[in-house]
């Protein structure tokens, strides 16, 4: 029996039909929504590839079933730029060289905004306790937090 | 600086450039496999075996028949037999199992069904009757004299024996002032990249399949599934999108590219099939478990005399890259110390569980790990400072290793000397108080392998650069693949320097075997040195004939035209031609912006201007290893010889707390000779990614079977690879040197630099507590142990060896040996 669901993906209003076991993850990269920006690394919200952000916070999205986005604001890699305009955490992360494979890239992106969405001087160690569960093979995580870091300070000078 | 390296005179090789398609992956446009969706596509899900080892007696599909949705299934008795693997010399693999299983996870039916979720039910109506054979388990087991034979034509389940030696070990250990035997285990390892192996296999109405892979090897999948299908090879298209990762994983052989195939095949329709995580652990053929016995005699003054070597390899079920492995583990060991006496006696041995093969630092992981904290071993008993026993051994540049390798460029010692000074070693070592430490290791690897898998006289690695018509860009076809390493940028920057344009203008079509000429792909660290080198052949061409037509129509000296950017200087020594061929440009241009005004033509003018004569403008460029020279004693050195070798020192720093016996990682300093580097940011990310990977490959990482063969931990959250909390401070060091056979002095960067980590930590962990770790992963919980035995004996260290188990497993080698 398929459940009805209304939410907000990147500003767009959805109304849609989803099995009642369908993840967020399965949904945002189906065939209804087919944003497959968001990445899955292991269906079990080990990795952190799949990060969305659901009102704001950041959620693996492969734990959230579809119906529990009900009446939910959801933000995916592909709605975090602005007017054309990537984020500034998306400009650091490419400027900075925080990217290799690029697949857990997106989920780290998220993760780091609703770090900085709530703590915008976030010290290192705060950086890296906030992305402990945004698993990279990649980077050793070096770069990636030079790139926060960096976002954090962009983002700063912007609002001022 | 020991090279002479001139910097001045390049605009965009050794600064920092940005990745290809590094925007897109930060923005989820980047389509990975798993990300294409064509229409009327199938999901695809593979049966695999829940026993190590038993006889396949029957398989029922009538029940999954009949579940709405599923198209097709595939047993063994329906699909080709045909064996394949990596080396011709060894295929013993097929896609399906059709009278035995060999391994907890083998594959033994294949279905595709309208979505995942059918296919997956469909499985589980699937019903197998099994008839369980023993299973060998382990080394021990399957070397036993009556042991059943997982291959039948190989006795004691004996996968591959190496036998070596060069000089005289006996008479190296007679002269030696001390000699000293270690046995050291790792564990298997995964590769734990984040995107699953993952395809899609389409035929069109010819008969002509394309199929998209994660894969590291577009060249040999693309072989690979045409001898398996029985499909002319150019009806078969490999395309790797964007990558998410491989580490080694996805350099071999895959049966998941082979059935997807078949059941596009079969049902006609497009089939995309995605590895779970779980499988990833069961098909990645990632680090090889080893039982090593090393055996080292050194002078009173530190020389290394001696050295011998014998060693077990768990190879799990087929072969694969194994065979190429227990080679590796024998010869890519000695370097970067010139020694003169050298033995190695390797055995890979087929066993009852998943495959092992290559990951990150091929070969020279665990041995390599072992060598480097004997050497600091014999160092502290010789009372010689552990830096100093390895500069008074190191190669240098122009030195030939005994096994025949030669290092046209080496700055080991440099290395060593950066990592030891930046990480204020002379002030650490020996001053620290009891539970902290410092340690050191060192390494070198190949810059690319001087044979293919198979046997071939073609060139390694074959470029095409084409100039658009338009004259705006330039292509770069090589079928190298860029799986994150940074490979596609590397062509780019090597192709913008020689034709004076910008890394923007290059635009890079990689690992299609359609549209590119053949590479053999990114494995042994091959593609900067070789891709590059054709790289640079191919543009170079191209440079070269367009300056050619330019100096004849202009009358003006080649030597007097060069590319610089984005114009062809030196033309401007002709206003008349300039005059012309600008004129001519801008009426073929109306409306159009930016449009070049004055001084030497642009790049756009000149190209369209030879467009217009001759056609398209093409630059091809190839590169085949040279003839190397490598020891014809050192029996299957080839394996190891390399046109180049990088060399890489790493320092760690430790706190160990003496009564929990808790570890902490404090810092680790690598410094990394790569040659030129070619593009720094790059390099550096290799660096930080290799020590993050040797830490967790040091620290935590085990793949771990239950008494049956089954992966118990099957899981990212399991298996535990370095969270961003896991990671100390780094500090990435890049030590270049002029590699004359590299393109620009480049070679290979990032691979080898996780081999010396291990060691460093291991050596750290013994200077703070005491506590030699000789069986990797490293835990508290071993370090505790071995505080608590010292605390019994009253000694200030202890020896943590390997299990009783490797001990019997290394003693039946040597019962083999003889």
């Amino acid at each position: 029996m398929k459940k009805h669901i209304k939410l907000t993906i990147n500003d767009n209003e959805y109304e849609l039909l989803v099995n009642p076991n369908e993840t967020l993850a399965q949904l945002l990269r189906g065939s209804q929504i087919n944003l497959t920006g968001t990445k899955q690394g292991c269906e079990l919200g080990d990795c952190g590839s799949c990060t969305v952000l659901l009102d704001g916070k950041a959620v693996n999205s492969c734990l959230v079933l579809a119906a529990q986005a009900d009446g939910c604001r959801v933000t995916t890699i592909e709605g975090l730029s602005r007017n054309g305009e990537i984020h500034p955490i998306q400009k650091a992360f490419i400027e900075q060289g925080a990217v290799q494979c690029g697949y857990c890239t997106p989920g780290m992106i998220l993760k780091a905004k609703s770090l900085l969405d709530v703590n915008p001087n976030p010290t290192r160690q705060e950086i890296r306790e906030a992305m402990v569960g945004n698993l990279c093979r990649c980077t050793g995580y070096f770069k990636i937090v030079n790139a926060i870091e960096t976002a954090a300070n962009t983002i700063k000078a912007q609002e001022k | 600086m020991a090279d002479n390296i001139s910097k001045g005179e390049f605009s965009i090789i050794n600064s920092s450039t940005i990745r290809k398609g590094v925007p897109e992956k930060a923005t989820g446009r980047a389509q990975y496999t798993g990300d294409i969706v064509l229409p009327n596509m199938l999901f695809g899900a593979i049966l695999r075996s829940p026993h190590a080892h038993a006889r396949l007696l029957n398989i029922d599909i009538s029940k999954a028949q009949q579940l709405k949705g599923v198209k097709v299934i595939l047993t063994g008795k329906d699909v080709s037999q045909i064996k394949f693997g990596h080396s011709p010399a060894r295929f013993d693999e097929t896609a399906l199992a059709l009278d035995k299983v060999i391994f907890v996870g083998d594959e033994v039916a294949a279905v595709a069904a309208v979505d995942e979720q059918t296919a997956k039910e469909a499985l589980d109506l699937i019903k197998v009757e099994y008839e369980p054979l023993p299973d060998l388990l382990d080394p021990l087991t399957a070397m036993a004299d009556d042991a059943p034979l997982i291959h039948p034509e190989y006795p004691r389940n004996i996968c591959q024996e190496v036998h070596n030696s060069v000089g005289n070990v006996e008479e190296g250990f007679a002269q030696s002032y001390l000699v000293r035997t270690d046995r050291f285990s790792n564990k298997k390892t995964d590769g734990a990249m984040l995107e699953p192996q993952a395809c899609l296999a389409n035929f069109d109405l010819n008969g002509n399949l394309t199929l998209w892979t994660s894969t590291q090897v577009s060249h040999y999948v693309q072989r690979e599934v045409a001898m398996v299908l029985e499909l002319p090879i150019e009806k078969v298209r490999v395309i790797a999108p964007y990558v998410g990762g491989g580490f080694g994983v996805k350099a071999s052989s895959g049966s998941h590219e082979v059935l997807a195939s078949m059941l596009a095949m079969a049902v006609k329709q497009p089939v995309r099939l995605v590895l779970e995580r779980a499988e990833v652990f069961i098909r990645s053929r990632a680090r090889h478990q080893y039982f090593h016995e090393m055996k080292i005699g050194v002078s009173k003054d530190g020389k290394i005399m001696a050295h011998e070597h014998l060693a077990v390899l768990d190879g799990g079920s087929h072969a694969s890259l194994g065979i190429a492995t227990v080679y590796y583990n024998g010869s890519m060991l000695h370097a970067p110390y010139a020694i003169s006496n050298l033995k190695y006696d390797g055995y890979r041995i087929y066993t009852n569980k998943p495959t092992s093969g290559a990951l990150r630092g091929h070969g020279a992981v665990s041995n390599r790990a072992l060598f480097e904290t004997q050497l600091s071993m014999v160092a502290e008993e010789l009372g010689i400072d552990p830096v100093e026993i390895r500069l008074k051994n190191m190669l240098q540049k122009g030195d030939r290793t005994k096994t025949g390798y030669y290092m046209s460029s080496f700055n080991a010692k440099e290395s060593l000397m950066a990592a030891r000074d930046d990480s204020g070693w002379q002030q650490k070592k020996g001053k620290l108080p009891r539970g902290k430490g410092i340690g050191v290791g060192s390494s070198y690897f190949v810059s690319g392998a001087q044979g293919a898998i198979y046997r071939t006289d073609i060139p390694h690695s074959t470029v095409m650069i084409k100039v658009a018509e338009d004259g705006r860009g330039v292509t770069v076809y090589t079928g190298a693949n860029e799986i994150g390493q940074g490979s596609d940028t590397v062509m780019a920057i090597l192709t913008a320097e020689i034709l004076g344009l910008k890394v923007e203008n290059i635009n890079v079509i990689s690992g299609d075997t359609a549209l590119c000429p053949i590479d053999l792909g990114a494995y042994s660290s091959r593609q900067t040195l070789m891709t590059g080198n054709a790289t640079k052949q191919a543009a170079e061409a191209l440079r070269d004939q367009i300056i050619k037509k330019v100096s004849d129509a202009f009358k003006i000296p080649a030597a007097d035209l060069k590319f610089k950017d984005g114009r062809l200087l030196g033309t401007e020594k002709n206003p008349d031609m300039v005059k012309d061929v600008r004129g001519r440009y801008k009426s073929e241009h109306r409306g159009f912006s930016k449009l070049v005004d004055n001084g030497p033509l642009s790049f756009e003018e000149v190209t369209r201007w030879v467009y217009a004569g001759q056609g398209s403008i093409l630059g091809t460029g190839t590169y085949t290893p040279p003839e190397l020279q490598y020891s014809k004693e050192w029996k299957g050195s080839i394996v190891g010889a390399s046109p180049a070798y990088s060399t890489q020192s790493c320092i760690a720093e430790v706190s160990v707390d003496m009564e929990t016996g808790q570890l902490t990682v404090d810092k680790l300093t690598l410094a990394h000779d790569c040659g030129l580097a070619l593009n720094r940011q790059s390099v550096e990310g290799q660096l930080d990614g290799s020590m993050c990977h040797g830490l967790g490959e040091a620290l935590y990482e085990e793949v771990v079977f239950d008494q049956k063969g089954k992966v118990v931990n099957n899981t990212m959250g399991d298996y535990k690879i370095p969270t961003s909390l896991d990671v100390p401070e780094l500090s990435a060091l890049v030590i270049e040197s002029n590699e004359p056979h590299g393109p620009f002095g480049a070679k290979e960067a990032g691979e080898g630099c996780i081999i010396p980590v291990i060691p460093a930590i291991i050596n750290a962990i013994y200077d703070a507590c005491g506590v030699l770790i000789l069986d990797i992963p490293i835990t508290s919980e071993k370090i505790f142990n071995g505080l608590q035995e010292m605390k019994k004996t009253g000694d200030r260290t202890y020896i943590y060896k390997p299990s009783v188990y490797a001990d019997k497993i290394i003693n039946r080698a040597a019962e083999l040996r003889g």
